[in-house]
């Protein structure tokens, strides 16, 4: 036997060890965090095979956080409800840069080249542009709506063009900035319906929803005809009835488009709402459990699956969207907080914050395939978010 | 954000009128207090934040609150806030337990309870 051959191979994988970090040497596209939200950290995971790889923690406050990531799929860009802005690299899980953007801060998002990350804040009211290599501030774009007033800043979405679409709470309004030359942006003003809560844009990046708290209805603006303004859908949804009060608003993203339609959350009542997605006019709806939060569709579209809000928070409902109906009601624990599909929706993981743990959860059969401990969980964010428009 | 002064008032009246004869409110008990703690820091801080910084709703904080009149933030707890966001929860808690959210909060309210 040679032995000199297998020697000098030996030494050269060891000194290739040595210079290459193992976790250089893996993909990011089935990676994600799931946010600990009470102990301002979060947990990096893979969902090929379902585990845990470690925690990242001080990143603050993280009530409301929103994760957005890198096209390269590395880093998560973390928004804290304190205002701080965190870029974790997810292969190292250290913090790469961290600054405090803001004093209330709700979400944000990265623009279509990849370059920029918009924070949307309530505190002080607007966005704030940020390089996404060294989140270095670019512009600053005040919500202002009258001299010296401020709108909290809701539903921030990235559409093509470099633009950002989002809704101004206490303005009526929706804005859309294009940041084509990022330290000159250039923003138009629509005005839209009452205290719009969220937002979203549809997967082609061509309308923009605004969900509406102070009116039953949802506004809508064609981005590919915006000279139309903003018009109104699903407008007297609730029919003049006493609404049902609210203990947790709905969040709304481009998960919302599903067989042609899209689906959701009423405000104050117990129902999806179900609209044709070409003529925008009401085609159904669907009684639940509760008051919607998260109605998210199965990135195939055939089943859209719902949470939500204190007190029927321990239950998650699926609908079968050709049969627009409950087709499976189950509660996979305590304070479910919030879901995420693989990419192609084989599986659905879900948060239950006061069961401290994720479940994975078959989109097929329905069975339960894992159970990880987590503190507290809230959001649950997969790097697959990073190639769709509107995420 | 602009608030409805006048319906402010009604509540403050309303909840005058409740207040007069009420009991010295009882401490709840010290498994319901750890339940009443979980509650605002998790589902009362959906909207106003876990660390009662504010959100959607305002900031909770004693600064902020000090001058107001506990009545007044008592109602505001049970009843809601009608044409705002602020829900009423009375289906959740008595005027006892939303009093003693509210001196809590006043004081500057208890962490969490750790470890589990
Ligand atoms: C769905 C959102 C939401 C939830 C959940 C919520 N609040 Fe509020 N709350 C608000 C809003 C919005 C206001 C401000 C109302 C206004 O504009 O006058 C408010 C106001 C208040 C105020 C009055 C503060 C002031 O400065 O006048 C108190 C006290 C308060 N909330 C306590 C609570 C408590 C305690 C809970 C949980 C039991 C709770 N809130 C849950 C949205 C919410």
């Amino acid at each position: 036997m040679r032995l000199a051959p297998l020697l000098s191979t030996l030494a050269l994988a060891l000194s290739a060890c040595a210079t290459t970090p193992p976790e250089a040497l893996r993909g990011t596209g089935d990676l994600g965090v799931v946010i600990e939200r009470a102990a301002g950290r979060m947990q990096v995971i893979e969902h090929s095979h379902n585990t845990s790889l470690g925690t990242v923690d001080g990143l603050g406050d993280l009530s409301h956080a929103h994760v957005a990531f890198s096209r390269d799929g590395r880093y998560a860009f973390v928004f804290g409800r304190d205002g701080g802005l965190t870029k974790v690299d997810l292969l190292t899980r250290k913090i790469a840069k961290r600054v405090i953007q803001a004093g209330n801060s709700i979400g944000g998002s990265v623009s279509q080249d990849g370059r920029l990350v918009v924070a949307q804040n309530y505190e002080p009211g607007g966005i704030k542009a940020f390089d996404a290599d060294t989140l270095e501030l670019l512009a600053d774009v005040p919500a202002e709506y009258a001299p010296g007033k401020f709108s909290r800043v809701v539903g921030l979405a990235d559409v093509p063009g470099q633009r950002f679409v989002y809704a101004l709470f206490d303005a009526n309004e929706i804005r859309v900035t294009d940041f084509s030359n990022p330290r000159q942006p250039v923003t138009t003003r629509y005005p839209a319906g009452k205290q719009p809560y969220d937002g979203l844009v549809t997967p082609d990046g061509r309308y923009f929803l605004a969900g509406l708290f102070g009116e039953d209805g949802v506004s809508l603006l064609d981005l590919w005809k915006p000279a139309g303004g903003a018009t109104r859908i699903l407008s007297g949804y609730g029919k003049g009835e006493e609404k049902l009060p609210v203990f947790k608003m709905p969040h709304l993203r481009g998960w919302s488009l599903a067989a042609g339609q899209a689906w959701l959350p009423a405000i104050g009542r117990h129902e999806v709402l179900v609209a044709d997605a070409r003529s925008w006019q009401e085609t159904g709806r669907v009684p639940v459990k509760g008051q919607p939060v998260f109605v998210m569709a199965r990135p195939d579209g055939r089943q859209i699956w719902v949470n939500f809000a204190f007190p029927d928070n321990e239950w998650v409902q699926v609908i079968d969207t050709v049969e627009k109906r409950v087709v499976h009601t189950f509660s996979p624990g305590k304070a479910v907080l919030h879901l995420e599909f693989t990419p192609r929706g084989e599986e659905v993981w879900i948060s239950s914050r006061d069961s401290n743990r994720v479940t994975v959860v078959d989109t097929a059969t329905f069975a339960t395939r894992k159970e990880l401990p987590v503190d507290a969980p809230s959001g649950i964010f997969f790097t697959s978010r990073g190639q769709r428009i509107g995420f | 954000m602009d608030r409805p002064l006048i319906l402010h008032v009604a509540v403050l009246l309303g909840l005058t009128a409740l207040a007069v004869g009420a009991a010295p409110a009882a401490e709840p008990e010290p498994d319901r207090q750890k339940a009443l703690v979980h509650m605002v820091r998790q589902d009362c801080g959906s909207c106003h934040g876990m660390r009662l910084a504010g959100g959607l709703g305002p900031a909770l904080l004693p600064a902020r609150l000090t001058d107001l009149p506990d009545e007044f933030l008592v109602a505001t707890i049970l009843y809601g806030r009608p044409g705002t966001a602020m829900p009423g929860w009375q289906r959740f808690m008595n005027e006892a337990e939303a009093g003693w959210i509210v001196a809590r909060l006043k004081e500057g309210f208890p962490p969490l309870a750790t470890g589990h």
